[in-house]
């Protein structure tokens, strides 16, 4: 009997434990939406990145001499290269993707508000992590674009006052991006950011089902249970109910997917950059430096900054910035409700220009300040564009600082008692 | 679980002891780890000084060397170039070189020890491309009529003169770096060494 044998392994690991713990009798409210399908497709999404990642190692050199060839070489004569190539390449994008769409639902429904602080501090990690670690994998084919984008984020650090010379020397190992800096960057991309990355989706895990989901409504399901069993009222049971969501969701998210693998692995060079396919040179720039997309609206920030004091430190502020300030948004929040449902037309419009300059600054980020042009005497001829820069940048913290008192003011709805279907 | 009655002073004082010296402990283990990041023996013997023989350097030709990774550039500049460069100071953000950017040896009008050689680590103090040489005058450079003649980022779009100093309102900061750098003889240049840095 299949009971015996769990017992056997019950009575040594507390494996039906966790099992109700974490799915059957882990109770979500009933009224998750399209928004919540991104959270179960990240981890998708990390388990195809490592798995396409595990194969890759197999046949790349960590090697400034060798490694664009071994892409090729993956690319070329290893048996479906291509294929495990453009699945980790496409998984990179993807991943943000994803995860833009996950913060942007905690951003909509309050998921961040109390009790869920602490969720929100692990998720930001995470985003940060993945930042490294796509930071880390991009300077591996040792392409231009690697070679210039690492050169430029690794100077970000040389602009720090005191410390930041000596410092971009220790994170290179050598005076300029080198094999030494390949080396190490693989070691980071492969073991020491991954092995983080898992232990902070655990963490992320296990404090959700701490606290609970929170749902469309921002309602606390915990509040209002069944006298007789204890369970939520308006909670279901993970497993079946959203597991057979979620697989809905990883079907339709994997078509898309294998879409962007076989038809459009380079998607018209946001993916994979067109100068990428030229190996590195140290000694001839690109004439146009741009990250991959996903970094582009903090890049936007980076630029819009002018440099003061003959340091560009202040540039490189403004950009740490804009992502540490993400991580106060619990306690900037002051709304006596969660969800935008219930949130005024203060929120609502905030919320509508804050996304809106977000995307400007991603799609100025890709392109040269000079992309629009100069404004006319009037201006100082300055570019129109670092001008547009400035503004989305003024816009995307004013999102944040204006947050506690605009929060206050907003015109709230009243929040039902039960969640709404 | 701890009431106060419980706790023992003594022994409260050995476990905080003997974490904060375990924890210094841990933080030495760490060491060896942080500075095997730091560049190698080898890594420092390629960053090892470049000699440039200047016999061949044509008034108005510019070379290329490659010192530590890093392009740097030896400009044997016309007489024209440098009775321009007067003329700049009103457009460069730092004429006088007060920022360290430059050896103390360097720190004059061209910002070099002989005025008809100019070297310049060849690296936009922006974000570290490396800008275009846009050395003649005028229109031909495409960057315009009034173009004296210098360097241009096509990174971010900043300007340098032919002293490697910053335009004003330009995304650079400061003026292109000056290595340290020192003539053997007339004709021979030894860039990444200088008498005052090795003595």
């Amino acid at each position: 009997m299949a009971s015996s044998f769990t017992n056997w392994i019950d009575q040594r690991f507390p494996m039906t434990k966790m099992v109700r713990e974490h799915l059957t009798e882990y109770y979500a409210p009933k009224n998750f939406n399209f928004w919540y399908f991104f959270g179960g497709l990240a981890i998708v999404v990390l388990a195809i990145q490592i798995l396409s990642g595990i194969f890759l190692t197999m046949h790349y050199k960590p090697d400034a001499e060798r490694a664009f060839a071994s892409v090729e070489y993956i690319m070329r004569d290893v048996p479906l290269g291509w294929l495990i190539r453009y699945i980790h390449s496409t998984g990179a994008s993807m991943f943000f993707v994803v995860i833009y769409l996950h913060m942007f639902r905690a951003l909509m429904y309050g998921s961040y508000r109390k009790p869920r602080e602490l969720l929100w501090i692990f998720g930001m990690v995470i985003y940060l992590c993945l930042m490294a670690e796509a930071f880390f994998g991009y300077l591996l084919p040792w392409g231009q674009m690697s070679f210039w984008g690492a050169q430029v984020i690794v100077n970000l650090f040389g602009a720090i006052p005191f410390i930041g010379p000596d410092l971009a020397v220790w994170i290179r190992g050598d005076y300029v991006v080198s094999d030494a800096t390949l080396n190490r960057f693989f070691a980071l991309h492969v073991i020491a950011v991954p092995i983080a990355l898992l232990g902070l989706v655990v963490a992320h895990i296990i404090s959700l089902h701490e606290v609970g989901s929170n749902n469309p409504d921002g309602i606390e399901i915990k509040k209002n249970k069944n006298p007789e069993t204890g369970k939520p009222i308006d909670g279901i049971p993970f497993h079946p109910y959203y597991t057979v969501k979620d697989i809905f969701g990883v079907v339709v998210f994997l078509i898309i997917f294998a879409a962007i693998v076989f038809f459009a692995p380079e998607m018209g060079g946001y993916f994979l950059e067109h100068n990428n396919f030229i190996p590195a040179d140290p000694l001839k720039t690109p004439p146009h430096i741009a990250p991959v997309w996903y970094f582009t609206p903090f890049y936007s920030i980076l630029r819009a900054v002018p440099p003061m004091f003959g340091s560009q430190f202040p540039g490189v502020m403004a950009m740490g910035a804009a992502v540490v300030i993400l991580f106060l948004l619990p306690w900037l929040d002051r709304s006596p409700v969660r969800s935008i449902r219930y949130k005024g037309p203060i929120f609502k419009w905030s919320l509508a220009v804050f996304v809106l300059s977000f995307v400007i600054l991603g799609y100025l980020g890709l392109k040269p300040t000079n992309v629009w042009g100069q404004f006319g005497p009037w201006m100082g001829g300055a570019d129109r564009a670092t001008v547009v820069a400035q503004i989305c940048t003024v816009i995307y913290f004013l999102f944040f600082l204006t947050m506690p008192v605009l929060s206050r003011l907003d015109k709230t709805k009243t929040v039902p008692e039960r969640v709404t279907s | 679980m701890s009431s106060d009655e419980s706790v023992n002073k003594t022994r409260r004082t050995l476990v905080v002891s003997a974490g904060a010296v375990g924890a210094v402990g841990a933080a030495a283990a760490l060491t060896p780890f942080f500075t095997s990041m730091a560049p190698s023996e080898r890594a420092k013997a390629a960053g090892a000084p470049v000699e440039v023989d200047l016999s061949k350097l044509e008034p108005g030709m510019l070379v290329t060397e490659e010192w530590r990774g890093k392009p740097v550039w030896v400009l044997h500049r016309t007489e024209e170039m440098l009775t321009g460069l007067e003329s700049m100071s009103s457009s460069v953000s730092d004429p006088d070189s007060k920022l360290p950017m430059q050896p103390e040896y360097a720190k004059n009008l061209g910002r070099s020890i002989k005025p008809e050689y100019l070297v310049l680590v060849g690296i936009c103090t922006h974000l570290g491309c490396s800008p275009s040489q846009k050395l003649e005058a005028g229109e031909a450079s495409g960057l315009g009529a009034d173009w004296t003649g210098g360097f241009f980022c096509p990174c971010h779009g900043s300007k340098f003169d032919l002293a490697g100093r910053v335009y004003k309102g330009v995304p650079a900061p400061t003026n292109l770096e000056v290595p340290p750098h020192q003539f053997l003889s007339d004709t021979r240049l030894l860039i990444g060494e200088d008498s005052v840095r090795s003595s």
